[in-house]
């Protein structure tokens, strides 16, 4: 524990004693405040394992919006219409400001921006691995809307009351946009669905290749899931992943007969001991491999944010140079003056 | 380092911890060292000492503070990185007002704000407690009493 | 602040009542009251607007020069320099493209053509986009120079616009001209800086500028159209435009330590159909899918 505080260094017994004494008083205030389901924030001591956590998932959640600009990034300028280019690129832009939000939470916890993006391109943080499955065709950005925003919008909406206080309220502005991005994604099969033969089969193909993939946004199962005890223990996450998976299908199967699609998994029923909704095998070896970095296109999208980061070295060069010389004049200004 | 600047500075922004902005020992009289609440970026990095070298053209943290309609305060909306003051207000602009949610923004450098210790808000904020004849409802017997 | 009022506020949040205190949230949001396409389209369906032709062939020129800079910029999201400049650069393609389609559903209305027709189905010698805005992004300094030369071209020109004998030309420039407003200032602040930062951003600034310059005469051409718009006061003589655009443009590049660049200008064509070698693929691009299901609704 020790290490997770700035105390006194080690030097006579009894100062020790002291810094013991109120390491276990922060502990408690910490803990009095996780029973209160109080918020934590910034200036709060808090146990490394906690803040440890807390910027491994808020820096994670940042980069899967900003790798998951691409898939749709690419679909802006062939956009059948000028409405939904619009739209998509409204909603792309959108990714990148909630990145940016999730960014300045992670910042809270002590990680440089420029750190975990240097940790994103070099391989090292991890990201949703959905968006590692390829979008080939324009009805995927119709599930890509309608399912992964939808499984994410599920995701997010209880970690609105997270008990970090930044990440909180990131997802709090988070929730509020997105909550167009799905209905444009479910417009979009709807639309698919209801023209010509050749479209709405686009749009179930899309349909077919998402499910399992946004299934496993959730996460692995709750038996398999270690981590996820402790977080809710800590009210960072409200709900188990089971629980919001089963919740997601219950959503997503009402949904698909407004569309007028089908859902490719013939086990889903609602199972009444439980009260949940049960789904077909979910194949948590693909999982694991595209996790790992073996995914269609892993390396594809690691190398777009990198070669646009790098690219980009020589403009914010230029800005921070610039600021630099401008403070300079200002002050050589001043000094005349005086 | 005293206080200064603008009092609705909250505690939450990303201010807090990074950019050295140091926490204001508020009267505490707990001796710094002995003090377990500034934990600063704690099993990552000492504070004021950047986890990995930043890369030399890293932008600046940003607070940024927005009037949602006028009549009202700014609050804080959240922060954001940017080369000096012009372009922090350009990119709040662009990134907290996308769907009509001000009418005015301040941009603060995150290093100019001052935070009060959450560690001593045991005597920073303890006066006020219990002093309830600061409000209206301490005088009951006046209750009923029209227009007043 | 103790836990219980801490979420209280939360709540307050998450609703995102614009309450009449202090307290109210930064996240209210709403969709705002200005002109939209969708607006045009409904006057142009009912018969309450009809573009003369010559109108609607000016509201062409203009609405192809905003789409096709639209598809250019919207290239970078995901791509810029930096995050927060992601989102400016898509500020700025959705406001092109919102103009864009403003233009096109009216000119479309003298020929009973939507948007989409005239976007996703005319061939190439049919659009009148300028050949500056048909230009390659490049790098940053490249983007910032057309950006640069296209908005204080647009600021001046729907300035005038405003007070065109075409109501809905007018009301049009009107929204658009605020707009543009910050996109000059967008493209100011980039050139100063590129031009002011390090040698590097310098060079290419100056280079930016000279791959763009040679096309900034087409865009104050004029020809028989111009002429009779001027005469029946639906738009300004270019010459008028030209000379702000100088003075302003001057003045940003005299600011960053930056000439105009002595290069020869090209002699455009892209209001006859004559285009760039560029216009070809940008409108395979963005025509692919609409092509592949004729008539299809998206």
């Amino acid at each position: 524990m020790a290490q997770h505080t700035t105390l006194s260094p080690p030097a006579e017994s009894s100062l020790d004693a002291d810094a013991a004494g109120l390491l276990a008083d922060a502990q408690a205030e910490f803990d009095r405040m996780m029973a209160e389901d109080s918020r934590i924030e910034p200036r709060d001591w808090m146990p490394g394992a906690y803040r440890k956590t807390l910027l491994r998932q808020i820096s994670q959640h940042a980069h899967s919006e900003i790798i998951g600009m691409q898939p749709e990034a690419n679909w802006i300028s062939r956009a059948p219409s000028l409405k939904r280019k619009a739209v998509l690129m409204a909603k792309v832009q959108d990714e990148a400001g909630h990145g940016l939000y999730l960014y300045s939470a992670a910042e809270t916890l002590g990680q440089s921006r420029d750190t975990m993006m240097a940790d994103l391109i070099e391989g090292k943080a991890r990201y949703s691995s959905i968006f590692n499955y390829p979008a080939p065709t324009w009805a995927d950005m119709g599930a890509i809307g309608w399912m992964v925003d939808g499984a994410a919008i599920c995701n997010q909406v209880p970690l609105c009351r997270a008990s970090y206080g930044p990440y909180g309220r990131a997802m709090v502005r988070v929730c509020k946009e997105e909550s167009f991005h799905q209905r444009q994604g479910f417009e979009i099969l709807l639309e698919l669905s209801n023209g010509s033969p050749e479209q709405k089969a686009m749009a179930q193909d899309a349909v077919n290749r998402w499910y399992a993939p946004a299934l496993m946004m959730f996460g692995p199962p709750d038996d398999d899931s270690p981590n996820s005890k402790q977080s809710m223990a800590w009210n960072i996450k409200r709900f188990s992943n089971d629980e919001l998976r089963s919740r997601f299908v219950g959503m997503m199967v009402e949904q698909v007969k407004v569309i007028g699609l089908t859902l490719p998994d013939d086990e889903i029923r609602f199972d009444e001991d439980t009260r949940t909704w049960q789904h077909g095998p979910l194949d948590w070896g693909e999982f694991q491999e595209v996790l790992a970095g073996r995914g269609p296109c892993n390396a594809q999208r690691l190398e777009r944010r990198r070669q646009a980061h790098e690219d980009g070295a020589w403009v914010r060069e230029a800005a921070s140079a610039y600021a630099a010389k401008q403070r300079t004049k200002q002050m050589d200004e001043m000094d005349q003056v005086a | 380092m005293s206080p200064h600047g603008n009092p609705e500075v909250p505690a939450g922004a990303a201010a807090d911890v990074i950019r050295g902005a140091r926490q204001v020992p508020a009267g505490s009289r707990t001796p710094e060292p002995a003090d377990p609440a500034p934990t600063g970026p704690a099993p990552v990095q000492a504070p004021g000492s950047p986890a990995a070298a930043p890369e030399p053209a890293a932008w600046d943290l940003w607070e940024v503070f927005v009037r949602s309609n006028r009549g009202l305060s700014h609050v804080h909306a959240g922060s954001l990185h940017a080369p000096d003051a012009d372009m922090a207000l350009r990119n709040a602009r662009d990134l907290y007002t996308r769907r009509n949610e001000g009418v005015s923004i301040w941009v603060v450098p995150a290093e100019a704000i001052t935070t009060s210790d959450p560690g001593t808000k045991g005597a920073f904020f303890e006066s006020p407690q219990g002093k309830d004849y600061r409000h209206a409802t301490y005088y009951t017997k006046s209750e009923g009493v029209k227009h007043l | 602040m103790t836990g219980p009022s801490t979420s209280a506020a939360h709540e307050d949040v998450t609703t995102g009542v614009a309450g009449g205190d202090g307290n109210a949230s930064a996240t209210r949001i709403t969709p705002g009251n200005a002109l939209r396409p969708e607006d045009i389209a409904l006057e142009v369906r009912t018969g309450a607007i009809r573009p003369t032709d010559d109108a609607a062939e000016y509201a062409l020129r203009l609405g192809d020069d905003a789409l096709i800079l639209a598809q250019r910029l919207g290239h970078w999201i995901s791509r810029a320099p930096e995050l927060e400049e992601d989102v400016a650069l898509g500020n700025i393609a959705l406001d092109q493209l919102g103009h864009a389609r403003s233009f096109l559903t009216y000119a479309g209305g003298a020929w009973d053509k939507s948007e989409d027709n005239l976007a996703y189905v005319r061939r190439e010698h049919e659009f009148r986009s300028a050949h500056l805005v048909e230009q390659p992004n490049g790098d940053f300094a490249v983007t910032i120079a057309r950006q640069f030369l296209i908005s204080f071209y647009q600021y001046e020109l729907y300035r005038h616009l405003m007070g065109s004998t075409d109501a809905t030309v007018a009301a049009i420039a009107a929204k658009a001209v605020k707009e543009v407003d910050y996109h000059r200032d967008h493209s100011a602040q980039w050139v100063l800086r590129l031009g002011q930062g390090t040698d590097e951003s310098r060079r290419r600034m100056i280079h930016g500028l000279r791959l763009m310059w040679p096309y900034v005469n087409e865009l104050f051409d004029e020809d028989p159209l111009t002429l009779r718009l001027v005469a029946s006061g639906i738009t300004v003589a270019p010459a008028i435009i030209r000379e702000e655009f100088d003075r302003l443009t001057g003045q940003v590049l005299a600011d960053a330590d930056l000439e105009v660049p002595d290069v020869p200008a090209a002699p455009g064509g892209g209001r006859r159909g004559e285009h760039s070698e560029h216009l070809g693929y940008i409108l395979a691009e963005m025509q692919v899918l609409a092509r592949e299901h004729p008539g299809a609704n998206w």
